[in-house]
């Protein structure tokens, strides 16, 4: 099990807060929720050790069109980088992003 | 059961299998009525998944939403199989505990409470051994002290199943609906024949499995009260009518002259099949 950060620059405030998935073999779950600070936090707890850069380019990938103010908290069980980013667009969705 | 399907009807359908728990929770409540109690973003997690190197989920896979069903306020507990295959850890346990025990309070006082839980687990989670155990024991005392009150109704939809402590408490409920494609038993087969040996169950025959302890062999026993399709509007409908029927003068788990007699009817030099133990058994009170 491995815990990885990001921060990114963000301008967007957001208003709502969603959850998506579960942590079920190849899935995960993205809880999505406002802060404050012109800035977005992403905190990705994963089962899979190793894949830190897989991750960096999947997250960078989200934040070329993602520029909400927000905490995102992932609990990853094993999905691969298509499941992630669609777990995170739908968030996304979901809090009118 | 047995009646041809209607193919239109079955398309038709809203597969309860395929919802969520929290889906599934909202299918039970009356339209709108959902408010979800602890929720993922209180972050109540399991502290002792991390500790072994095992990614914990924001809610602990128990959903508890408060509600209406027919107007009456409610509370309805989902399990979310997907998750560590529904077992019931630490947190998990303690917020169904928690759920029934507040509903017991709010009939205590005066305050008409329906209680729903919807089953789908392997039973006590290995990882936190004795500390879901303990929660297990607790909503066994939960379910039987709420079921004076007022009904307290379980549903095992499936594919997961009912087992271990679990299973205890799906059989305390007042009353129990299950789909064909459910089990419910004790030990898994796959955990029996890890123990016993594939000579006395071959957990890959999935016939021999569901004619034992698969929901339709369970309700021609008459272990069950509600055999339906898997269809979340029909759930929805046969969880109100168990409401509707209110609380059983005997329940099930303890009608023991009943099933001791049963028990003892039982020739055990032989090995009974699914359909023996029906015939033996399947008289009267299964729908």
């Amino acid at each position: 099990m491995e815990t990885i950060k990001y921060e990114y620059a963000a301008a967007k405030p957001v208003k709502r807060r969603a959850h998506v998935g579960v942590v079920g073999s190849g899935d995960l779950e993205v809880l999505i929720e406002p802060i404050e600070g012109g800035i977005a936090k992403v905190v990705i707890n994963t089962s899979v050790d190793g894949f830190g850069q897989v991750w960096k380019t999947v997250v960078d990938r989200f934040f070329t069109h993602f520029d909400g103010c927000v905490a995102i908290e992932i609990n990853d069980f094993g999905a691969t980088p298509g499941v992630v980013l669609l777990r995170l667009e739908q968030a996304a969705e979901e809090i009118g992003q | 059961m047995n009646a041809p399907t209607d193919w239109r009807k079955f398309l038709a359908r809203k597969s309860f299998i395929e919802l969520d728990a929290r889906e599934r929770t909202k299918t039970i409540l009356d339209a709108g009525s959902f408010r979800e109690i602890v929720g993922p973003f209180d972050r109540l997690k399991s502290p002792w998944l991390p500790m072994q190197g095992i990614v914990a989920q924001a809610d602990d896979g128990v959903v508890i939403a408060r509600g209406t069903i027919d107007g009456q306020s409610a509370v309805v507990a989902a399990i979310e199989s997907a998750y560590q295959g529904g077992s019931m850890g630490e947190v998990s346990g303690a917020k169904i505990a928690g759920a029934l025990e507040c509903a017991l309070r709010d009939n205590e006082k005066g305050v008409p409470t329906r209680a729903v839980l919807l089953l789908e687990t392997g039973g006590v989670r290995l990882q936190e051994a004795n500390l879901g155990l303990a929660a297990i024991a607790e909503i066994h005392a939960a379910i039987i002290a709420l079921r004076r009150h007022v009904p307290v109704v379980g549903v095992i939809g499936g594919m997961v199943g009912c087992f271990g402590g679990m299973s205890l408490a799906a059989t305390l409920c007042s009353y129990l609906i299950v789909t064909r494609q459910t089990r419910l038993g004790m030990n898994g087969p796959e955990v029996i024949e890890q123990e016993a040996g594939i000579a006395e169950i071959d957990s890959s025959d999935k016939a021999l499995i569901w004619s034992l302890i698969g929901g339709e062999q369970r309700s021609r026993v008459g272990m069950v009260d509600v055999l339906v399709e898997d269809d979340a509007v029909s759930i929805a409908e046969q969880v109100r009518a168990m409401f509707t029927r209110g609380v059983p003068a005997v329940h099930r788990a303890a009608d023991l002259a009943t099933y001791v007699a049963r028990i003892a009817s039982i020739d055990t030099s032989q090995q009974l099949t699914g359909v023996q133990l029906a015939a033996l058994w399947g008289k009267g009170d299964s729908q």
